[in-house]
């Protein structure tokens, strides 16, 4: 194998020709797993370049052939993104990957083909990243794009009656533009896979045709800047010991919320302040046991799916997921029972009522209100996989060593007869301490960081579990002597039962590690009060600290709290500028362009 | 030991307080918490009102993050105990609007709400306020509530103490006003009474200051009560400053003075103990408030500031001598004391059941087990009170040994309140036996921040287990006095009962044997740190001793004493005027 051929995209970028005898010079004698690491070297060289410089990069004329952008949450849409990008590579086409935080609608102007793949949040919301992005875009800025081809993949949840909403808009703007649609445009709900797959599928033979270059076929797995040096990933999880699995709600709370600690001993991860964990979990021997039962199988019955052949009870405890319903599974259980009912709430006018059915119901709902003579490898091919959850992390590797800490709300509700659980909360809250591991990986979340600057003050809204980061981030500044000021905004129902790490706040505040604190309880008076009715009454306050350069982050509830904090920040800026709605609403988005208004939501 | 020249931290925090201002307003504004900052802590409980938390989950809300559940005791200040049933409902309803849905009547003949959350403080106490009841100098380095006899039987000599009570009460207020200000955003509920006080100094320009405390206050908490002979239910040797109503042809004509008791000590600490009052002399009713405030400012300019456990008035006495104090006492007033006059008391417990008053009404007094009016087990006291309050036209008056009286009732009204009781459950309580009639307990876990061991909530199973033993040897029907409380400081008056428990431990006690029935002779430690096993096994045979050699009507404890089972305790000494007569009575 020779050095020149490990990067397909040498041939379209003169400059990289021109350093070949260099390279080969350099990698000369070198074994496969040496060149492998200059590889990943180079990378992580250029992704800091170019994250250091997004104005120059943005000011370039496209150089790939095609240009894979993306708007991501929870890491879904970038992971699929990853896969496509890497896909292209080896297919020999010169693409390259995007974030859509990084880039512009008028830098569409100079693209000749683009694949986006954007996810919707809650109620027909893009992801923070993409937020910009698409509100240029359907504005009268947005540039004319005859000369685009593109095609869109959009990721959602299909209980929300704005399914894909985002993919949508993005999917129709451009048409209206002038732009051409390449082909088709995908939507995947939680079951990705089955959506992206053919989807990606389809996309890379239709490129490969137009936009491959010949014999520059990559023969090795290009390493990417995203990689770090965790050799831990979401498909290869490491499984991390218990350590505590505590209660941090009192016995009078309705709310049950733990704080887990795992540990990441001898697994050299390693994380930043803001980033997530990912958990595996497994369903409860109860909930395998219910859908058995509503199935009527036993669960030695072996099945094969793929190369895998396991017994059915582990196929359902590991493998599937059995709580959230999902249209594919109602579909084949709509053709498997021939339920009229189903049958009607699947077509394609249903929408609206397809979507409340499917937040309202689980799958041990429809197995129990639909019974099918299911056999065990049907069953198991109808289920779609088991996802990993997503935690924000609470700690700072800074004080807790080889540690991990979570924040976790435990999800119960009764419904349809029995009661259900949250799949990944009931596994952690069920989990013995010093005596069960749980696999977990870290899910990077690059938007959250915290300032570069030790001296910038934060201001950090975080009520509900959405407080976890903002322990780390304390932990993190305290450990690193940072000298900026520390606002957190936390709120709950209940000051007595609900005050997460109360105890900490209190010894933060105490050692000047926190300088304020505002709380809302929303429950402990006759009149509701959550957080954006704090930042309303500290809006002088707030504002000074804006000016004074604060970044500001909203951690938790995407539903309701972001927007209600988003609003509330609005009119915090509006009544201390006293320049209207619209000059408040720019201020707020100049902060978010240049990072200083975060938000990790979900 | 704390050197010997320092003043004790609490004298620097009543210093800086600006008369009890503190940083109050500012603590209970605070929402990162529910407690207060912790000079505050010191003076709310010049305000009535001690920070506490639910000890049962201390340690449960610490391994969740969580700060201890803070909450507030609100005592009353309620001179001589008496109340109106407007009052009562108030109260009632306050317990179930921000306390535990309980009241508790003390031995100090006040009420007690238990779990206030500090947000909720201000409004409860403005509600108290609302029915004219207030919690000034409940706690704290002050005169505390003044207690009373309150047996209404003989009622004219009774009424007279009471309204003299009343008199020794406000006299003693501390007249700061940061307690308007504080809880009643500076509505005054008496101003006559505060502007009274700012008059006789004149001098600051609020018209604020103590003229009887200076600014300090006193070294430590003070108790005063007033006994009508021949009943001592206030333990009036158990008094810093105590008042004997003496009686001559059903009238009142003065009171015999004790000064020097207190109950509170230290485990292990043999330079704290509990001391029975002296008698110092007599004064004639006009000069009882001179008196009283002689005794307080004497005590108040001799009091030990430096070691806060040797600072009430009994270690003044102690480290002076009586006859030192009697004349520092008398060298402030332009009188001298005359010789005590001859008195005799009977017994300290209550007499339950309906009683007939002087005026022809009627008294019901009733049994409430460590004087927790609640509604629990199908014995719903607080309803069947409530439902007797919104019927009855007299008062409602709380014992010293927290029972309840239901007093003035016409005869017209006595069987609808014999109902009412009936409906809910409850009665007087007039079958139970003497043992359990008369016991008390203080509140102990799980709120008290002293507390070693279980108090209130043992009882009820305490006593069962002794009253099984009593009858195993004969003597259900015999008074025994048996007082428990959870730590040696003493709210329940443990080291005059015959039979005590304070607490050690969780499920430890030491035992202490030797009081009286008339509340005139100390106890002493007898057993040390016993479980329940050990201390039903030491009274086993004493008790089988007593069942065999008991003669006439003889206390328990007085047979021990007679048997050489037990040394004699300290009992009150008189002085020689009153010796012969006190003997005789004796």
């Amino acid at each position: 194998m020779k050095a020149t051929s490990i990067h397909p995209i040498a041939e379209a970028l003169p400059e990289i020709v021109a350093l070949r005898d260099k390279l080969s010079w350099l990698s000369d004698g070198l074994d496969v797993r040496s060149l492998l690491w200059i590889s990943g070297y180079a990378a992580g060289l250029a992704a800091a370049q170019q994250q250091g410089n997004v104005a120059a990069v943005a000011a370039e004329p496209a150089a790939a052939a095609l240009s894979i952008l993306y708007g991501s949450q929870t890491g879904n849409a970038k992971r699929a993104a990853e896969k496509l990008h890497d896909q292209a590579l080896q297919a020999g086409i010169a693409a390259r990957l995007l974030r859509l935080d990084d880039y512009t609608p008028k830098q569409l102007a100079a693209e000749r083909s683009v694949w986006l793949v954007v996810s919707t949040q809650g109620d027909g919301d893009p992801s923070d990243d993409a937020r910009r992005f698409v509100d240029v875009l359907r504005s009268k800025r947005a540039p004319r794009l005859p000369q685009l081809r593109y095609a869109v993949l959009g990721l959602g949840d299909a209980s929300y009656p704005k399914f894909c909403e985002i993919g949508r808009i993005i999917d129709e703007r451009l048409t209206e533009l002038g732009a051409t649609r390449w082909f088709a445009r995908g939507e995947a709900d939680v079951d990705i896979v089955s959506v992206l797959e053919p989807w990606s599928r389809q996309a890379l033979e239709i490129a490969r045709d137009e936009l491959a270059t010949p014999n520059a076929v990559a023969s090795v797995t290009p390493i990417r800047a995203r990689s770090n040096a965790n050799s831990w990933h979401r498909d290869q999880p490491f499984a991390a010991e218990v350590l505590a699995n505590q209660r941090i709600t009192a016995r009078d709370s309705a709310k049950d919320v733990r704080h887990i600690e795992l540990s990441l001993a001898e697994s050299g991860i390693s994380y930043e302040p803001g980033d997530a964990l990912g958990v595996w979990p497994e369903n409860s021997a109860q909930s395998v046991q219910a859908v058995l039962s509503a199935s009527r199988l036993q669960p030695e019955a072996a099945v094969t799916v793929g190369e895998h052949t396991r017994p059915l009870g582990e196929w359902l405890q590991r493998e599937r997921e059995i709580g959230k319903l999902s249209r594919p599974f109602l579909q084949k259980l709509a053709e498997r029972s021939g339920s009229a009912e189903l049958q009607h709430l699947l077509a394609a006018e249903q929408r609206a009522g397809l979507s409340s059915f499917l937040s309202t119901h689980r799958i041990l709902d429809v197995l129990r209100a639909h019974p099918t003579g299911w056999d065990a490898t049907s069953l198991v091919t109808a289920l779609g996989p088991l996802a990993p959850r997503l935690y924000s992390i609470a700690s700072s590797r800074k004080q807790v060593d080889d540690e991990v800490h979570l924040t976790v709300a435990t999800i119960a509700w009764e419904a349809h007869g029995s009661t259900h659980h949250g799949v990944a909360s009931d596994w952690l809250s069920t989990r013995t301490a010093e005596q069960d591991k749980v696999r977990v990986y870290i899910e990077p979340n690059t938007r959250f960081r915290l300032p570069a600057n030790p001296e910038t003050d934060l201001i950090m809204i975080g009520p509900g579990t959405g407080v976890a980061p903002f322990r780390a981030f304390v932990q993190e500044r305290a450990a690193i002597g940072a000298t900026g000021r520390h606002w957190l905004f936390f709120g709950n129902q209940h000051f007595s039962s609900q005050f997460l790490y109360q105890v900490e706040w209190q010894e933060a505040l105490k050692r000047g590690q926190l300088q304020r604190l505002d709380l809302a309880f929303s429950r402990d008076q006759a009149e509701k009060i959550y957080v954006q009715d704090r930042l309303r009454q500290q809006a002088r306050a707030l504002y000074a600290w804006l000016q004074n350069g604060a970044h500001v982050y909203v951690c938790g509830d995407a539903t309701n709290m972001a927007g209600d904090v988003h609003r509330a920040l609005v009119d915090v800026i509006e009544h201390e500028r006293g320049g209207g709605r619209e000059d408040a609403e720019a201020y707020l988005a100049e902060l978010d362009s240049a990072h200083r208004y975060l938000r990790d939501v979900y | 030991m704390t050197d010997n020249n320092t003043l004790s931290a609490v004298e620097g925090i009543k210093v800086r307080s600006r008369l009890l201002r503190g940083t109050l307003v500012e603590s209970l504004a605070d929402p990162i918490t529910g407690a207060l900052a912790e000079d505050d802590q010191m003076l709310i409980k010049f305000h009535g009102s001690y920070q506490q938390d639910d000890r049962d989950i201390r340690e449960e809300r610490r391994q969740q993050k969580l700060e201890p559940a803070y909450s507030f005791m609100i005592r009353t200040r309620l001179p001589g105990g008496v109340c109106s049933p407007a009052q009562w409902l108030a109260l009632d309803g306050l317990a179930d609007q921000y306390a535990n849905g309980s009241l508790r009547l003390t031995t100090r003949q006040a009420f007690q709400l238990h779990g206030v959350i500090k947000r909720e403080l201000k409004p409860t106490i403005a509600a108290m306020n609302a029915v004219l009841i207030d919690t000034i100098a409940a706690c704290g380095d002050v005169n505390r509530n003044v207690m009373s006899a309150a047996n209404p039987h003989i009622s004219g000599a009774h009424a007279e103490a009471l309204e003299w009570a009343r008199r020794l009460s406000e006299h003693l207020l501390p007249k700061t006003h940061a307690y308007h200000e504080i809880w009643l955003d500076g509505v005054r509920v008496d101003e006559v009474r505060v502007d009274e006080g700012a008059g006789e100094l004149g001098e600051s320009a609020t018209g604020e200051s103590e003229p009887i405390y200076g600014p300090t206050y006193l070294p430590r908490k003070f108790k005063a009560a007033i006994a009508v002979p021949p009943l001592n239910d206030v333990d009036i040797f158990s008094q810093d400053l105590g008042f004997i109503a003496i009686i001559e042809d059903g009238k009142l004509i003065g009171f015999n003075l004790c000064v020097g008791g207190g109950m509170g000590s230290t485990h292990g600490d043999t330079t704290t103990f509990p001391r029975l009052a002296d008698v110092i002399g007599f004064v004639t009713p006009d000069q009882l408030l001179a008196a009283a405030e002689a005794v307080v400012t004497a005590q108040r300019d001799f009091g030990n500031r430096i070691v806060r456990k040797h600072a009430r008035l009994k270690y003044t006495i102690e480290t002076h001598g009586i006859d030192w104090f009697k004349a520092e006492v008398e060298q402030r007033l332009s009188f001298r004391f005359a010789a005590a006059r001859a008195f005799h008391f009977e017994h300290s417990g209550d007499r339950f059941g309906w009683v007939r008053g002087e005026s022809g009404n009627w008294h019901l007094t009733v049994r409430i087990e460590a004087g927790r009016v609640a509604d629990r087990n199908g014995r719903n006291w607080r309803q069947a009170l409530a439902a007797i309050a919104r019927i009855h036209d007299g008062e409602f008056r709380i014992t010293p040994n927290q029972n309840l009286i239901i007093a003035n009732v016409a005869d017209a009204q006595r069987a609808g309140i014999d109902a009412l009781l009936q409906t809910h459950g409850v009665d007087a309580g007039t079958a139970q036996s003497p043992l359990r009639l008369n016991a008390l307990a203080c509140v102990s876990y799980p709120t008290c921040p002293l507390a070693m061991a279980e108090a209130e909530r043992y009882l009820p199973d305490f006593g069962a287990k002794l009253e099984l033993l009593l009858v195993q040897h004969g003597l259900r029907d015999v008074p025994i006095g048996l007082r428990i409380t959870g730590c040696p400081n003493g709210c329940a008056r443990p080291f005059l009962a015959e039979i005590a428990l304070v607490g050690k431990a969780p499920g430890r006690y030491n035992l202490y044997l030797g009081g009286d029935r008339r509340g005139q002779r100390l106890n002493a430690l007898y057993r040390e740190n016993i479980v329940e096993a050990d201390i039903l096994a030491t009274l086993d045979p004493l008790l089988a001793d007593f069942a065999r050699g008991r003669s006439g009507d003889e206390g328990f404890a007085d047979f021990l004493i007679r048997s050489e089972a037990i040394p004699a305790p300290p009992s009150v000494q008189f002085a020689a005027s009153t010796r012969q007569s006190a003997e005789r009575a004796l």
